[in-house]
């Protein structure tokens, strides 16, 4: 069995902040990622951030991990598995088992960082198994990892960031994006993003859902429908568009199966996705091994995920005795930082919802 | 469980995996099961490679709808490992040397 001081679990943007910050503090530290490379969302990102230069704001997503990557490939107390599956953790032992290829790993760790990001929520409609419809993650990856048009007129439900910035790649590959559909009264993401939609000719469709997809074998087609306050179909208002891609943009759910097998305190926050864990200011699960960084401990995006990323990093690395040059300092700076994130409209609904999972007082 | 329905809610999948309609949900919540766990062993809906990531949710909201209880009320069910789909000859195998 090998033995760790910290092991992060997942290395997109919240992961690998995780894990810079505990080399930076000579804990012997394990990051281990599921995919052959790291950077999570970031490898599809291939937009600009925003937000302010600690964030990287001004750098495109895909850029991002080999930035991370320079400095941790130089740390020699940390180690990086690619294309390694962490699929349980067992609280009594403290114990992450591994699956590397088909050799089967178990790694002893003192400290857990689970920073294992989000799933795509789904959405119930007729036909919505057919070849063609496809979640925006997907189509993301299509596009902008493999150079794969995903088809040639698409649907895209929901307008959230997700649903906008896709919906402008599409544009930008070529694709006609044939309508937004939003089932709430307003856009959920930023008015930049849906301007230049609206810009490129989009028609964005508040106040509606996609009723079913139509055709055989693929999709060839959908009915979309308007939706009243309390979300239901208003009759008669159904109406077919043509399209070959109905891609769901429908929000991000935390993927927490790691924080409830290591027997932490959750609490369902829909302001966050879905269940999240119960943390303290510092990123600390209830199960005191277990750090939280990142979507998996509340959906926002990759610059708040880098953030929470290095506060759960700096945390767990002072927790066992290893020191960070200024530690409080950068702690509090960093949740400076993530406030300034949350400002604004939708900042207020996160922070809401933060102080909804964060125990009482901030500390446990 | 039987081939697919042409009605409505027999065209909403609602587990990928495991090929489960949202009629097939609604006829188990209508025989009393009314939790994830109950529907989960007996249609296998959250038993296939995805673990249940996409029907989860779909079947915590029919669940809260048809119990009348907020979403948050609906009991989640046990969280084992394997999270992710793993080969049993690996883990037969046993633990690599180092």
């Amino acid at each position: 069995m090998r033995e760790v001081d910290i092991a992060v679990v997942g290395a997109g943007p919240a992961g690998l902040a995780a894990t810079l910050a505990c080399g930076e503090s000579g804990a012997a530290t394990l990051l281990v990622d599921y995919m052959d490379a790291p950077g999570g969302q970031l490898i599809k990102q291939t937009h600009k951030f925003f937000g302010s230069e600690r964030q990287f704001a001004g750098t495109r997503g895909i850029q991002i991990p080999a930035i991370f990557m320079d400095r941790l490939s130089k740390m020699p107390n940390v180690a990086l598995m690619w294309g390694a599956n962490a699929s349980g953790y067992y609280a009594d032992s403290g114990v992450l088992t591994l699956e590397d290829g088909s050799k089967f790993v178990k790694v002893k760790a003192k400290r857990v960082i689970i920073a294992t990001g989000a799933a795509e929520k789904p959405l119930a409609f007729e036909n919505n198994d057919l070849p063609g419809v496809y979640g925006a993650g997907a189509v993301q990856t299509l596009m902008n990892v493999h150079g794969v048009k995903p088809g040639d007129r698409v649907l895209m439900v929901g307008s959230g960031n997700i649903g906008l910035i896709v919906s402008y790649q599409l544009i930008q590959a070529g694709v006609e994006v044939v309508a937004l559909v939003e089932a709430a009264g307003c856009i959920g993401g930023y008015l930049v993003h849906a301007a230049k939609l609206r810009r490129a000719g989009v028609p964005i469709l508040t106040s509606h859902t996609v009723v079913r997809a139509l055709g055989e074998e693929t999709v060839r087609g959908a009915v979309v429908a308007q939706v009243d306050q309390s979300w239901q179909v208003i009759p008669g208002s159904e109406r077919e568009v043509a399209c070959d891609v109905i891609c769901l943009a429908v929000g991000l759910t935390p993927l927490v199966d790691m924080m409830w097998q290591a027997g932490c305190e959750m609490k369902y926050v829909p302001a966050l996705g879905g269940h999240v864990p119960v943390r303290d200011e510092n990123m600390r699960a209830s199960n005191p091994a277990v750090y939280v960084a990142g979507d998996s401990g509340g959906v926002e995006e990759a610059s708040s995920a880098m953030i929470s990323g290095e506060i759960a990093g700096i945390s767990a690395a002072t927790s066992l005795g290893f020191e960070v040059k200024e530690a409080d300092a950068r702690l509090s700076r960093l949740k400076a930082d993530l406030t300034a994130i949350r400002s604004g409209p939708t900042g207020e609904k996160i922070c809401a919802g933060i102080k909804c999972a964060t125990v009482c007082g901030g500390e446990w | 469980m039987a081939g697919r329905e042409k009605t409505a809610d027999g065209s909403i999948v609602i587990c990928r995996c495991e090929d489960i309609t949202l009629s097939e949900i609604r006829d188990l919540i209508a025989q009393g099961y009314h939790t994830i766990d109950e529907i989960k062993r007996v249609s296998r809906a959250g038993m296939g490679p995805c673990q249940g990531r996409t029907c989860r949710q779909l079947i915590a909201r029919e669940l809260a709808a048809a119990l009348g209880v907020p979403i948050e009320q609906v009991e989640m069910p046990t969280f084992r490992p394997p999270s992710r789909p793993v080969l049993l000859s690996t883990i037969a195998r046993g633990e690599a040397d180092e």
